[in-house]
């Protein structure tokens, strides 16, 4: 009894985790380069109580054993690299990458983070950084003065000078690309950073070897499929429901054990 | 006497088996390609002096649902659906060949394909690797093929086939990773006929009515098993209180 009682409860668990990534999906509609998250469910490990096969006699078999499943787990939330809407903006140092790649971001503890979002802005010293004022890896410089600022789809960042006709090379963002983007670990911050599952970052120029080029004056939207997660959301809460139904009628069937006895 | 309370006790005992047998089957109510369990009851007379009178109910597995869940459309490349019968060939914990009908594939950090859950997918000639691309497109037969990175499109290159088999499952067998299995040493042959739709994932096929109703009814059974303990109790009291010598 108690068994059907926690088969029930890992139910209500992994829907509660379900729910919470949900959640974050849809309050996160509006973040950019955001990218969905979603839950992947595992049937746990089953109990063997009586094996199949087992003799019954010399000549005679067990057709069937009882194997008892012991309920579901929430194995893994990935993140769905699929490209989010691209929005236009026509700020000069929005960037937003068209297919495959990450940005790389320099921590505050001077390790290397990635990411979609490309909403950059110019700090005191005329860095170009994130809006959280991490900067940008390899890192870019924006005179004083600089009139206007160009990002091509290779990445190259040119500024025109006051008085000088031709337009300034200042730097070149570069972009990153990993074998399995699943693997990296989601830190906040529209941030990723690199683990065992990703494979290292593999840097190249933006357009060239499968990198997506950039696009200025555009920004990443998130890839939420607002429907999509609205529907989720229904299937969940009664997923919820029925396990919860479950856990009430083991709790019946003890209640009346109880009683009676 | 004894006997009455024994058989009733053993009754209620398998309704509780039952019970987290449905109850699995709820819980994994969201989890991709789950196939449902199904359970029976049978009669096992235990012999001996008396009237034979003594016949417990003794739960069994019987085996699994291989009916078809809904299938939801992802849109993700590597979602894959099995359409009517058939089965994904992956590699289990233990090394050998199980089955499953989750397709939720993956690429992981060794390039190699697997499914959400972890287990390495089976191609023609073991795992399958996938190299690096910029898009990967799965067949209705399970042909990969893959967009090289940094090469054009028009050089699609086909990488390897998703193994689809289509054995008997009379003879296939949950094991207790939950992956379906053939006896020990069989192989189930690549079957060309088994087809895909990518950018799809089956669902779970537990029947949510039926597994209601099957809850409702194995605590109704349980009731009456425990009904019965109570007669036996309150025949014994009455016994007793017969043979009481006041």
């Amino acid at each position: 009894m108690t068994q059907a009682l926690w088969i029930a409860k890992t139910g209500l668990d992994a829907q509660q985790t379900r729910m919470a990534v949900v959640s974050n999906n849809l309050a996160n509609v509006n973040t950019t380069g955001f990218k969905q998250s979603r839950v992947v469910f595992e049937d746990l490990l089953y109990q063997t109580v009586r094996q199949s096969g087992g003799q019954t006699s010399q000549d005679t078999q067990l057709p069937s054993g009882l194997n008892l499943g012991t309920g579901v787990r929430v194995v893994a939330t990935e993140k769905q690299f699929a490209q989010g809407t691209i929005l236009q903006t026509d700020n000069a140092l929005d960037v937003a990458i068209k297919g495959r790649g990450f940005f790389q971001i320099l921590m505050p503890d001077g390790n290397l983070a990635y990411s979609r979002d490309g909403s950059f802005q110019r700090n005191s010293q005329g860095e170009m950084v994130t809006a959280n004022g991490y900067a940008v890896q390899p890192g870019i410089n924006i005179p004083d003065g600089a009139q206007t600022i160009t990002i091509g789809g290779d990445g190259v960042v040119s500024v025109k000078l006051a008085g000088i006709p031709s337009p300034t090379q200042v730097g070149t963002l570069e972009t990153v690309d990993f074998i399995n983007p699943v693997g990296l670990q989601p830190i906040g911050e529209n941030l990723f950073i690199e683990t065992g599952a990703s494979g290292s970052a593999q840097a190249g120029t933006p357009g060239l070897n499968g990198l997506g080029s950039l696009a200025q004056g555009s920004l990443e939207g998130s890839n939420v499929n607002v429907v999509a997660e609205l529907v989720n959301m229904i299937e969940t809460q009664r997923a919820y429901e029925m396990n919860s139904k479950a856990i009430s009628t083991s709790d019946q069937m003890m209640q009346f054990l109880n009683n009676n006895l | 006497m004894d006997e009455m309370l024994y058989v009733a006790m053993t009754g209620a005992k398998q309704t509780e088996y039952a019970q987290a047998i449905n109850s699995n089957n709820i819980a994994n109510i969201s989890t991709t390609g789950f196939r449902a369990d199904l359970h029976s009851f049978s009669s096992s007379p235990i012999d001996g002096p008396g009237v034979g009178s003594r016949v417990n109910a003794i739960v069994q597995s019987y085996g699994t649902d291989y009916s078809h869940g809904a299938v939801s459309t992802t849109g993700r490349n590597l979602d894959i659906a099995v359409q009517g019968p058939g089965f994904i060939a992956v590699q289990a914990p233990d090394g050998e060949e199980a089955f499953t009908r989750a397709g939720d594939l993956r690429v992981n950090a060794g390039g190699l394909l697997s499914n959400g859950v972890g287990h390495l997918v089976l191609g023609d000639g073991g795992p399958v690797a996938i190299p690096p691309n910029s898009s990967l497109l799965i067949g209705n037969d399970g042909t990969i093929s893959v967009q090289p990175l940094g090469q054009g499109p028009e050089t699609l290159a086909i990488v390897d086939r998703i193994r689809l088999v289509n054995p008997d499952i009379s003879r296939l067998q949950k094991g207790n990773d939950g992956l379906l299995h053939l006896p020990p040493g069989e192989t189930a042959p690549a079957d060309a006929g088994v087809t895909i739709t990518a950018g799809a994932l089956e669902q779970s096929n537990v029947n949510i009515a039926k597994t209601m109703v099957n809850m409702i009814e194995l605590s109704r059974q349980y009731e009456m098993q425990v009904k019965v303990m109570k007669a036996a109790e309150e025949d014994a009291d009455a016994a007793a209180q017969m043979m009481r010598v006041s």
